[in-house]
């Protein structure tokens, strides 16, 4: 039998040889990267802070706690466009309503119809990717010219006709825009798939008798998930920006659900005398699509194996 | 005496810690010589040539020694002073012609540009000596080759378009990092045959950087065997090979499958690994893998010696040096 | 030799389309691997040689279903291989495996090296998974690594150590045949000793069957009982061992070992240095692939393409000179 150590100090361990050390945890490492980036944490402490919001508004309002101070929907004519004050912070809308109220309401909308949006077009995007990527031939040229045919319009035009399609309505809004963004996650994930498909590890997956579906899943898919999960948080904080202009727009959400986008929509004619209607809306959509975006970047690096401090 | 290298030690400052890739070596290389480096990976040989060419890149850079070349000190020039030196008058080819050349400029553009930056001379004449240079390196029709790209030609027609590239200046020193080791063995046997030739017609003096024993064989005249960035042994190739002194030598030269080799028994093997740089042993570098190794080796780090021109770097051969006949 | 045949390969053939009409209608193919014809006995090491763009890699990739053929036959233990379909032909796995060339590609690097070598056992269900570890370990040190290391990352190893690790991934099905890729290139000269010895070692305990490819005769020479000798697509050459270093006939060999260079610098050796470049495998020259740069080439070399011809015993050349 082949016995030739290879470094000395496998000598003083093999007295040892009853110890097996534990796998190096790779998420910790991914963790300690992504602490040190400071940009990074403030917009995960921001994001946290939004959900935090988010989850308090939506189980106060299931058990029907009011821990908003005012009804966001509560019309009081007598109260329209209020400067800020000491009793409304962000003062009131057109319509007396509170703006402090619906911005945090509206949190939980923005925030649910980004993640739920990304998770659609994560879910197809990368079955689609995946199998273009995989398979090649006929397959990855059919899937490919319909991915292409879907980038060919601006995203805002084609979740507008996907809404014309579908009806007005916040869960249709969810759709379209979970569609409109199935290419670039069938792209990246098939591009990445491509480059890695030739790597000898695919190779010796395939000659040790790894299944097709278990050698993406396996091998494939968890060396290109960097890519993906950075991509899908810069892009919950782009399905946040599509709901807000589909909201200006006056499709979406539906009065009187407070959404942020819509908000603004509402207010454009006011934004010499009350700007207030538009700015507090503003911020929290810029604040949030910065955070994810901050995030985003810092998860890039620290994901990236070749980067990463140890 | 062309090239001097004096006490040089080459430093990489990591996040880890610092290694020191080359750790104080020296050498020369006269007029006309083709002196080999030999080692492996982390020996460091690859660094000294990239040193002495002032193309290191941070974390790297020159902690302390010399580099003269012509009695110039290279390594207390500018940017702007190597530029007039490289290409012109010392010169370098690599191991990945492809990686090395331009692959959206054509051949003959890329070797005018060389000769133009350090020569005054017309365009009309560049291109001559471009096509002149690649005859002699035995491309076929060169006048219509010199028009490819890069890609077009295959490994060993890349490595020879360096190499025109690398002459097209009539340099005095040619450095050469791992020129064959990309390529065929056949390819390789005239890649070799060439710089044989160009030795004897111009006069050049040639580093040879590689791990391969059997190309330094064929092509040097003196070896410096190197590892973990200090020289171990030197000495000419003849003296090397039949009579290899320093344990790693031998080591390596009895590894080595060799076509002229009948025994089928198992090949001699070094055992252990090269070590890792930021937990080098105390000592000499060597110790861990050395089958003669004395307790004095892991503590104390021998000094190089000259025996009859041989240097070595072992304690094996300090009571030689004190005066007994019989080496050990 | 009179060896039980293992593996016996009948006018191979693997080609690759490089364009294509508008209409699909392949314009320009690639013929990595031209009409070849071997057999591989048990217990046997046959060395493959030769250099880039031959088709040793891509034959190799063949035998180990990375490809499937163009044209020709494949038998395995006398059981057609290309007969099969994919769901036939992958219950193969477990007696023909590959060990590749490049030890920093070869192994995932978000596995453990004891999941990497535990995968093919329990994905071919081999084992009740209470014994796979112990398997796993057993493997481990058969190669020559330490029980400690099982749940460390290929980072943590050297180029020899993860080549070890390819090793004993290759073992853990308990092949007959390996199809070592080039194992050595990537590798220092201080640990290609190391492996090598390995891998001979290991066909003696196991009873390994190897096919053993690589792009230098003097590599092979150790570990091979019979050498072939290929040159852009076509074998040109198979003889035993010592008949094919001692007595090579086809011109090509010839150039391939004098091209080898020797380590002594007193036998300053005459040189076979051939003229040209190695010629496109899609375009090779008419006639013997050779021709264009063969130092015997004569009138018939362009002409014809010569076939395999048993000239003395067991020795096999491909040349109008025969």
């Amino acid at each position: 039998m082949a016995k030739d150590f290879d470094t000395n100090s496998d000598k003083k361990l093999i007295q040892a040889e009853e110890y097996v050390e534990k796998p190096e945890s790779q998420l910790k490492e991914m963790w300690e990267t992504l602490r040190q980036n400071k940009a990074a944490v403030a917009g995960l402490l921001t994001i946290g802070l939004l959900a935090l919001i988010a989850v308090t508004v939506w189980l106060s309002q299931l058990l029907g706690m009011q821990i908003l101070p005012y009804d966001p929907n509560y019309s009081d004519m007598t109260q329209s466009f209020v400067w800020p004050n000491a009793e409304h912070w962000f003062g009131t809308d057109q319509l007396g309503r509170d703006i402090f109220s619906r911005v945090l309401d509206g949190t939980k909308i923005s925030l649910s119809v980004g993640i739920a949006a990304v998770t659609i077009s994560l879910s197809v995007g990368v079955f689609l990717g995946s199998l273009a990527g995989y398979r090649g031939g006929r397959t990855d040229a059919i899937i490919m010219r319909i991915m292409d045919m879907m980038l060919a319009i601006p995203s805002i035009l084609l979740a507008i006709a996907f809404m014309a399609a579908l009806g007005k309505g916040l869960d249709k809004a969810v759709i379209a825009i979970g569609l409109v963004s199935i290419p670039e996650y069938a792209r990246l994930v098939r591009g990445s798939i491509l480059s890695v498909k030739e790597n000898d590890y695919v190779q010796a997956a395939k000659v040790i008798g790894n299944k097709d579906g278990r050698i993406i899943f396996k091998h494939i898919l968890p060396n290109i998930m960097s890519l993906i999960v950075v991509r899908a948080t810069l892009g919950i904080s782009t399905a946040v920006l599509d709901t807000s202009a589909l909201g200006f727009l006056g499709l979406g959400v539906q009065p009187p659900y407070a959404e942020w986008g819509d908000m603004l929509g509402r207010s454009r004619g006011f934004i010499f005398n009350a700007p207030y209607t538009l700015i507090f809306p503003g911020i929290a959509i810029t604040l949030t699509v910065l955070a994810f975006n901050l995030l985003g970047d810092g998860l890039r690096d620290a994901l990236d194996p070749k980067s990463r401090i140890k | 005496m062309l090239l001097e290298v004096k006490n040089l030690t080459t430093e990489f400052k990591l996040k880890r810690g610092t290694v020191k890739a080359v750790d104080d070596i020296s050498f020369t290389i006269d007029k006309g010589e083709i002196l080999a480096i030999v080692g492996e990976s982390g020996s460091g040989k690859s660094v000294t040539s990239l040193s002495i060419m002032g193309l290191l890149q941070l974390p790297g850079r020159i902690s302390s020694g010399e580099i003269n070349f012509k009695s110039q000190p290279l390594n207390k020039m500018s940017q702007e002073e190597l530029r007039k030196i490289r290409g012109n008058q010392i010169s370098m080819i690599f191991q990945e012609p492809m990686t090395s050349l331009n692959p959206v400029s054509r051949i003959k553009t890329q070797i005018m540009e060389n000769i133009m930056a350090h020569m005054k001379i017309t365009k009309k004449q560049a291109l001559a000596r471009t096509i002149e240079m690649l005859d002699t390196v035995g491309i076929p029709s060169p006048a219509e080759r010199a028009n490819d790209y890069p890609h077009q030609m295959s490994g060993g027609m890349r490595q020879r378009v360096m190499t025109a590239m690398a002459l097209s200046c009539d340099p005095e020193l040619l450095i050469a990092d791992e020129p064959t080791t990309a390529l065929d063995v056949t390819i390789q046997a005239q890649i070799l045959e060439l710089l044989y030739k160009m030795r004897e017609k111009f006069h050049m003096a040639v580093l040879l950087i590689t791990h391969d024993l059997g190309v330094v064989s064929e092509a040097a005249d003196r070896v410096i065997v190197m590892y973990c960035g200090k020289i171990v042994e030197e000495a000419d190739v003849k003296s090397l090979f039949a009579k290899p002194l320093h344990p790693y030598t031998v080591g390596l030269l009895q590894s080595i499958p060799q076509i002229d080799d009948d025994s089928d028994d198992r090949l001699y093997m070094i055992k252990g690994m090269v070590p890792n740089p930021l937990r080098m042993p105390p000592g000499c570098p060597f110790s861990d893998r050395c089958d003669s190794c004395m307790e004095r080796c892991t503590q104390e780090m021998p000094e190089l010696q000259e025996l009859d021109g041989h240097k070595v770097r072992c304690f094996l051969y300090d009571k030689v040096k004190e005066g007994e006949l019989n080496a050990i | 030799m009179k060896n039980e045949v293992l593996m016996e390969v009948q006018d191979l053939s693997k080609h690759f389309t490089v364009e294509t009409s508008l209409l699909g209608k392949p314009v320009s193919v690639l013929k990595a691997v031209d009409e070849v014809s071997f057999t591989i006995g048990k217990g046997e090491a046959f060395g493959l040689v030769g250099e880039s763009g031959c088709g040793k890699t891509t034959l190799g990739k063949v035998l180990v279903n990375l490809y499937s053929p163009t044209n020709g036959k494949i038998f395995f233990e006398g059981k057609e291989l290309t007969a099969l379909n994919e769901t036939q032909r992958r219950s193969y796995c477990k007696d023909i495996q590959m060990i590749f060339q490049d030890p920093y590609a070869s192994l995932n690097s978000r596995m453990t090296i004891g999941d990497i070598i535990a995968e093919p056992i329990i994905i071919n269900q081999l084992l009740p998974k209470k014994e796979v570890e112990e398997r796993v370990i057993y493997l481990l040190n058969c190669v020559g690594l330490a029980r400690h290391q099982r749940n460390r990352y290929p980072h943590e190893f050297s180029g020899g150590q993860r080549q070890r690790v390819g090793i004993a991934r290759a073992l853990a099905v308990e092949p007959k045949l390996i199809v070592c890729d080039e194992p050595v290139s990537a590798l220092d000269v201080s640990i290609q000793a190391q492996v090598l010895n390995l891998l001979g070692d290991l066909k003696m305990e196991f009873g390994l069957t190897y096919l053993f490819i690589a792009h230098s005769l003097n590599v092979v020479k150790h570990i091979s009982d019979r050498v072939g000798v290929m040159y852009l697509g076509k074998l040109v050459e198979i003889a035993p061992k010592r008949e094919l270093y001692a007595n090579p006939l086809h011109p090509y060999t010839q150039a391939l070992l004098s091209a080898i260079p020797i380590i002594n610098p007193e036998k300053k050796k005459e040189r076979i240095i051939l003229t040209g470049d190695v010629p496109s495998p899609i375009n090779p020259p008419a006639g013997c692939h050779f021709s264009s740069r063969c130092f015997k080439a004569f009138e018939p070399c362009t002409l014809k393409s010569p076939v395999l011809k048993e000239i003395s015993p067991n020795h096999w050349v491909s040349c109008h000179l025969f």
